[in-house]
């Protein structure tokens, strides 16, 4: 019997991968495993027994920190466990390291950024994934086993708990000292900003001139019970907000997104195209955001905004 | 496992006090994004599209200059590309690579991730005894990012992906790194392989006299001969195929909206979007 294989550090993330190798396994007739990996591991083992066929745990104290070359000793031990015909890992940082760490270990290709799964006549996987920033889709194909595919968080939808309990296959593995030690570790404040499921995102670019400026944006996002987004210079490189959206940040899908001075850069954009209604406010009459928006603005966000602003609130006035 | 089963050298024959001998930095030649139109077909156009140095690649450039003028050393550049290499790879060696070394080789054009960690593996091999290898996380135009981790296992020394800080430390290599979760810093030895991600630096710009320069510096041109390698066991060995490439379709309805006044557009924005049945949460 084959075997499809899903590895993610990050629970929801692994959920929603062993949702879709339900689906794959179902069309293979293959048995779904579920691959946990760390120092302790039974809080996420118990959350993914309704999900899969059997969990494979691999549970050793040098496996407290994401440590990939580590890490790789386990997923290798576990394909050959189990030699799965597919290895579905979540697109995380981490997972995206100790992917392409795996695939290299076991001579294997990977496919990464996948936004679509399926499997041809001859039992090969065939993904679409995001190449040239995200403008463009290619479809490739994976033609020797094992298939590895990496994908990230809301390409597909996590299903229903089934009401079969999987059974627990416990590996030990032998981790020899790694070659990278960690000196320091700081937890990130998790500032969960719910974008990822946010139904509403109004989302600031370079067109906001200072920090205080985005207090406009929480204006309108409050009337509106919004989350609040922006693109990666407004994140990354003046530190206004936690996380931005783009191929390298947060891929929301919303069924609002409005965005204000931001020019629409394929990265950026490639962030947002699952919205289902996209908004733009913008000065430059060129800005590439206006040819992936549903409704765009050309005009200054320091006066759209006070504008939508004043006419949401009394909307909402005569309404309540 | 013909090609795999082989390391460049062990950890320990590299054992070395504090200098630096040599950062290779890994650089590859990618379409200028901005500049890909797509066509009626929806495929992207890619054949007059200028060329330009991947940006995280830059960056990891000018991490190794950097180093490189804090212990010594050298930096060189290894790219896997073409002709046209020859006239970007002009930008690193103004940007303070020494020398730069290209394989350029019709017979590996349009390789996998897998095999083309593989080419690069071996020509590191020939590079070697280096300290470093640095890298971008990714290159923006597949986003495969897979080639650094690839080359860790190929040639079983250090990986740390995404640093935003890189310093020596004795001899060894210390990184500020990020993931989602949190951010480490962590002692690796050398050799090491460290992908940067876009906040450890801003690249210079290169003066007028270093663009001179540059076009003295040695370019070295490697094909699969001179590398030794089988261009028929990479094909062999080549485990993903490319079948189509095309634009997603943009279903978007694209109107704008005017008039007179900001509150003018703000009204039909809104009405608009209650009509889309969008702003439910408000209704």
């Amino acid at each position: 019997m084959t075997g499809i294989l899903v590895y993610s550090e990050d629970l929801d993330l692994q959920l929603q991968l062993l949702s879709k190798g339900r689906e794959l396994s179902n069309n293979l007739a293959a048995k779904l495993y579920a691959l946990v990996i760390g120092s302790n591991v039974e809080g996420h083992v118990a959350s993914v027994l309704n999900y899969s066929d059997a969990v494979i745990t691999i549970e050793n104290k040098s496996l407290e920190h994401y440590d990939v070359e580590l890490y790789k000793i386990g997923v290798v031990e576990a394909v050959k466990r189990v030699n799965p015909d597919v290895i579905l890992i979540g697109a995380t940082k981490f997972g995206k390291e100790l992917a392409a760490r795996t695939a290299a270990a076991l001579d294997a290709g990977c496919m990464t950024e996948c936004i679509s799964l399926n499997i041809d006549k001859e039992g090969n996987l065939l993904a679409e994934r995001l190449i040239y920033g995200g403008s463009s889709i290619a479809l490739e194909k994976s033609r020797r086993k094992p298939h590895i595919a990496v994908i990230s968080k809301n390409i597909f939808k996590r299903l229903e708990p089934s009401t079969k309990v999987a059974e627990v296959l416990r590996l030990d593995t032998d981790h020899p000292k790694s070659k990278v030690q960690i000196l320091e570790k700081r937890e990130k404040s998790k500032s969960d900003t719910g974008l990822e499921e946010a139904s509403i995102i109004v989302a600031a670019g370079r067109g906001f001139k200072k920090k205080e400026d985005l207090d406009l944006l929480r204006e309108l996002s409050s009337i509106l019970g919004s989350k609040i987004g922006c693109t990666r210079p407004i994140s990354a490189d003046n530190g206004w907000l936690d996380e931005w959206i783009g191929i390298s940040g947060k891929k929301v899908k919303p069924r609002l997104y409005i965005a204000f001075g931001i020019s629409g850069t394929i990265q950026h954009a490639a962030g947002i195209r699952g919205s289902q209604i996209i908004v733009s406010v913008n000065q430059d009459e060129a800005a590439g955001i206006f040819e992936i928006s549903d409704y765009g603005i050309l005009g200054d966000l320091y006066t759209i905004l006070p504008a939508l602003i004043k006419v949401l609130k009394k909307v909402k006035k005569t309404e309540s | 496992m013909i090609i795999s089963d082989w390391k460049v050298r062990d950890v320990d024959e590299i054992w070395r006090l504090c200098d630096l001998v040599k950062i290779v930095v890994l650089v590859k030649d990618i379409p200028d994004l901005t500049d890909i139109k797509i066509g009626q077909d929806r495929r992207p156009i890619l054949v007059s599209v200028k060329r330009k140095i991947n940006d995280l690649d830059k960056r990891a450039l000018e991490s190794a200059v950097q180093l490189k003028e804090k212990y010594g050393g050298e930096v060189v550049t290894l790219s896997l590309g073409d002709e046209k290499t020859r006239t970007t790879i002009l930008d690193a060696l103004s940007s303070g690579a020494d020398s730069a070394y290209i394989i350029n080789d019709k017979e590996l054009i349009g390789l996998d991730a897998l095999t083309t960690a593989k080419v690069l593996s071996f020509a590191l091999k020939k590079l070697a005894p280096f300290d470093l290898v640095l890298c971008g996380e990714m290159s923006l135009d597949t986003l495969s990012s897979q080639i650094g981790a690839r080359i860790a296992e190929i040639l079983n020394i250090s990986q740390v992906m995404y640093a935003r800080r890189i310093d020596l430390v004795g001899n060894k290599i210390k990184v500020e790194r990020e993931l989602e979760y949190c951010e480490e810093v962590v002692e690796a030895e050398l050799p090491a392989i460290v992908s940067v991600i876009r906040e450890i630096n801003e690249p210079r710009i290169p003066s007028l006299m270093n663009i001179m320069k540059a076009k003295r510096k040695p370019v070295i041109e490697w094909d699969s001969k001179t590398l030794g390698l089988s261009v028929e066991e990479l094909k062999k060995l080549s485990a993903i195929e490319i079948l189509d490439v095309k634009a997603p379709l943009v279903e978007r309805k694209r109107i704008m909206i005017k008039g007179e006044t900001p509150e003018e557009v703000a009204e039909k924005l809104v009405e608009a979007l209650r009509s889309e049945g969008v702003l439910r949460d408000l209704q």
